[in-house]
């Protein structure tokens, strides 16, 4: 038996099919206090990616960034985290990796990614 | 339910998220169904306990077989465990996963996974050697097991390199994260002893 098959495994139908280069737009629930809204966290997945054929497992995550205030900005999203509202893709971008942390060392226009159409 | 505890089979480990998002490290645990197959009395044994077997065996010695065609059935693994009130057992009684309590504070005994031989680094977390400063060949070295002429031996018991793994540990203090009583599955947060498919006893900590 697998232990991860035990748990069940919510159908991600709220998490669109992305991969890295993609810009999505990701709405987090965000707990302030006993309120709870809704944020959105817009950015580029650098890794990780989703195919609802293949569901990812549990304990899988996939890293957003984006530069905020001239900040770069990196979240770690549980596919699974009941906080994740939905995952859209704005934007398909075209890259020859898996893993784009190279974009962690540049800025501006060498930071773009090109589009995929 | 009053008994100390079950026998389970470790199935491995996944993630597990709480309804507000947090996430625990989990190990699931088969437990049981194990089978109530004596029940030891003060009169008869000189001590309370209930005799519980777990996962059907393929080949039993005449004498286990013979202790258990009396208690009903084959079975692997025969383990004791302590109960409050006696009465609530009866040998044939099947026991499941809703021995446990969802947020109990439990202890997992296994068998931990063989390391090998292993050397003194890895079995008692020496240090070793300098790395540098023209060292050599002593990197993962015990450096000094002892004195000189006297006592003109090395002490028993000193810590050396040899086989590590395979021994029988508890871990302590650890908590049901959830039971799926259908499955009889339990979640156990954090790790337990041993590679998936070992057999371990999960025991409810005395508080």
């Amino acid at each position: 038996m697998d232990a991860s098959a035990l748990i069940e495994r919510k159908p991600l139908d709220h998490i669109q099919d992305f991969q890295p280069g993609d810009t999505v737009t990701v709405n987090l629930r965000i707990v302030e206090g006993d309120r709870q809204r809704v944020q959105a966290f817009q950015g580029n997945v650098i890794s990780g990616k989703h195919r609802i054929a293949k569901s990812p497992l549990p304990g899988d995550t996939f890293i957003v960034r984006r530069v905020s205030y001239g900040v770069g900005v990196e979240r770690i999203i549980p596919f699974h985290s009941p906080n994740v509202e939905s995952v859209k893709v704005t934007r398909q971008g075209k890259v020859r990796r898996s893993r784009l942390y190279y974009l962690r060392g540049l800025t501006g226009k060498k930071a773009r990614i090109k589009e995929r159409r | 339910m009053t008994i100390a505890g079950l026998l389970g089979r470790k199935i491995g480990m996944t993630t597990y998220y709480h309804d507000d998002g947090t996430a625990e490290s989990v190990t699931a645990v088969e437990v049981g169904p194990c089978v109530v197959t004596q029940v030891k009395t003060d009169a008869r044994d000189g001590y309370e306990a209930v005799q519980v077997g777990f996962l059907a065996a393929s080949k039993l010695n005449q004498a286990e077989a013979g202790h258990q065609t009396r208690s009903g059935g084959k079975f692997e693994h025969l383990q004791e465990f302590s109960v409050a009130d006696l009465a609530e057992y009866e040998v044939g009684q099947e026991l499941k996963a809703d021995v446990f309590e969802v947020g109990e504070s439990i202890k997992v005994t296994g068998t931990s996974k063989g390391k090998g031989f292993a050397g003194v680094v890895r079995r008692w977390n020496f240090r070793g050697g300098p790395k540098t400063h023209g060292q050599s060949d002593r990197h993962r070295s015990p450096g000094s097991i002892g004195a000189g002429t006297s006592p003109g031996r090395v002490w028993p018991g000193t810590k050396m390199g040899g086989h590590f793994g395979v021994e029988k540990k508890t871990i302590k203090g650890l908590r049901v994260v959830a039971a799926d009583v259908d499955n009889n599955v339990v979640l156990v947060r954090g790790s337990i002893p041993g590679g998936k498919n070992g057999i371990v006893r999960i025991e409810r900590q005395g508080k």
